[in-house]
């Protein structure tokens, strides 16, 4: 039964170009109403990894499915299924955010409504403007409306929240979070560890094309710290403060201070009395359950795995192949 | 306009009137700036701006963004001619057959330089089509008797202008209402371009631009290239040093450029 809800099944998929390799064994699923994040830095295979779901590449060896179809194979069922917001561009220039919202609601049966999409997104003030003269952030709003506007059983977003001013961020990340609720299946790319742990309810953790820890938010920050830091005044007396906690301090940037040693209630209760006894203020203590960041820290400090020599090149930033910009396109011959 | 009542351009023998030779002329120059410079430089930029590459993941489909390119490119075309015939007409063009008698070269030409506006538009990149769409439209322009005849040209040239696209349709175009005039032969030449580039525009075209996924790395020969260290910067946003990029036996990579967004 559950597997039907099963809309995005990648099984060892390895993708190669020419020489690099890209992806290289990623296996993951998400289900309808799931929010599923690939977290990873710039060239771990992620884009790589999107691009193969909409088929747009082939894999080198492994499967995909959306949707239970082939996206190569059965890319025209497909389609109709999926919603796609690229990591950069894809409308023209001189398009107007309401012309492309409509334009692309045209090529679906049952669109939602254009203007309650636009107004969705927070662009309702600028329905007449162009897509040049829209903000990155404004584009990212459009691109992530015509990703939606078709109503999709699965919606693919690579790199929503890049170049997001906060505000904006809140509304990806609103309209995400409704979209599952809506029981759609949502896969997106992101670097942004925070994002990926409010938007996400499942997390892939991929590097140099390899999936290196996968699970809920919580299974991943799950687990016992071993160390802790704390801030407060600078300069204080590392080997008294040491003695006090039975642990090494070092003493970091700006009064910050990191004990190697589990936050323990003793060590905390040591902590505190030792600098009420000073009248020294305490902040930023850091005694919870680890932070995405610290364990991708730890995922990703050991040296290159001996593994593939190639490494993954596919998902660099979308720059401009031409060195000289875009330029101003011109129909007339003249 | 100017062409006609002016004399520039000495004509050559066969033609009534002034307007009787540049008239064909500009009917061809109409199709050739519609169906290859318009078409490809809008459908060049599409490409490299992804829109193209967007368009893929909707339920639009090829043949149904085919079909809409294809009916813009003859709108406009229809819509020119529906201005130039009564211009010309008005400047003293008399044509000989009638009218209807062009379709068959119009359509013929429109699909010669469609198919070369969109094989440019289909592997070259945006602003490298751009370029040579203008720089063939100055050459065809020149070597394709719309304003100058070919037979002013020199006889190597003629020759080679005779097997060019814009001649052939120039040709057929005058043959089709000029008694006498145009050449005949124009036909099967237009006839060849009008088969051959739609077809190896089909088979040339990407999709996607030349600078999507791995390709934004940037190969460079080992002459550019030597020396140059991969620059890497901000993988993590400085959470920790970028690793080391394999060294190619024959090239390097060099990243083109860029940075954690």
């Amino acid at each position: 039964m559950a597997d039907r809800d099963v809309l995005v099944e990648v099984d060892d998929l390895v993708v190669r170009y020419g020489d690099l390799t890209a992806v290289d064994g990623i296996s993951f699923t998400a289900r309808a109403g799931q929010v599923l994040a690939v977290l990873g830095p710039n060239g771990a295979g992620k884009t790589s990894t999107v691009e193969t779901l909409e088929g747009y590449r082939r894999p080198t060896s492994g499967t995909v499915r959306v949707c239970g179809l082939d996206p190569v194979g059965d890319h025209r069922k497909l389609v109709g299924h999926i919603g796609v917001m690229l990591q950069a561009g894809g409308i023209p220039n001189q398009m107007r955010v309401g012309e492309a919202v409509r334009l692309y609601a045209s090529y679906y049966p049952d669109p939602l409504e254009p203007g309650e999409l636009i107004e969705r997104v927070g662009l309702t003030g600028r329905t007449r403007t162009s897509w040049r003269q829209l903000s990155g952030g404004e584009q990212q709003r459009l691109s992530l409306a015509l990703a939606l506007v078709g109503r999709p059983r699965v919606a693919f977003l690579d790199e929503p929240t890049a170049g997001i001013d906060p505000a904006g961020r809140v509304v990806v990340r609103d309209l995400v979070t409704a979209l599952a609720a809506d029981g759609v299946c949502v896969v997106l790319t992101t670097h942004d560890l925070a994002d990926a742990q409010r938007i996400a309810d499942h997390i892939v953790i991929v590097d140099r094309g390899r999936v290196l820890a996968s699970g809920t938010p919580d299974e991943l920050t799950a687990g016992d710290r071993l160390s802790f830091g704390f801030t407060t005044a600078a300069g204080l007396d590392g080997a008294g403060l040491a003695a006090a906690l039975d642990a090494v301090v070092t003493e970091g940037a700006d009064g910050h201070y990191e004990v190697a040693g589990a936050p323990t209630p003793q060590r905390i209760s040591a902590l505190t009395t030792w600098l009420a006894d000073r009248e020294l203020s305490l902040a930023d203590l850091q005694v919870g359950r680890r932070t995405l960041e610290e364990v991708f820290l730890t995922l990703t400090a050991d040296p290159p795995a001996p593994g593939p020599p190639d490494r993954a090149l596919a998902d660099v930033p979308d720059v401009p192949d031409d060195p000289d910009g875009p330029s101003p396109r011109g129909d007339s011959p003249s | 306009m100017f062409f006609s009542l002016v004399d520039v351009v000495a004509v050559p023998d066969g033609y009534d009137a002034r307007v009787d030779f540049i008239a064909p002329g500009v009917l061809a120059l109409a199709v050739m700036s519609t169906a290859m410079v318009s078409l490809g430089i809008g459908t060049g930029f599409e490409r490299q701006y992804g829109v193209l590459k967007r368009l893929g993941a909707t339920p639009l489909g090829r043949g149904r963004w085919l079909a809409a390119k294809v009916t813009t490119v003859l709108v406009t075309i229809a819509v020119q001619m529906a201005v130039l015939i009564p211009t010309a007409v008005v400047l003293g063009w008399r044509p000989d057959g009638p009218l209807v008698a062009l379709v068959p070269a119009l359509l013929a030409g429109t699909a010669a330089f469609a198919g070369l506006g969109l094989l440019l538009a289909g592997t070259l990149r945006g602003t490298v089509t751009l370029g040579v769409a203008n720089g063939l439209y100055v050459i065809l322009l020149l070597a394709g008797g719309m304003v100058f005849p070919l037979e002013q040209l020199p006889d190597a040239v003629e020759t080679v202008a005779r097997l060019l696209p814009a001649a052939a349709l120039t040709g057929a175009v005058t043959s089709s209402v000029e008694s006498g005039a145009g050449d005949p032969g124009a036909w099967v030449v237009l006839g060849v371009w009008a088969v051959a580039m739609p077809v190896l525009a089909t088979w040339r075209f990407r999709w996607e631009r030349a600078g999507a996924g791995v390709t934004r790395w940037r190969r460079r020969g080992r002459g550019a290239g030597a020396g140059a260290q991969p620059k890497l910067t901000n993988r993590w946003g400085g959470y920790r040093q970028p690793p080391a990029v394999r060294p190619c036996p024959r090239r390097r990579l060099v990243r083109t450029g860029g940075t954690s967004p």
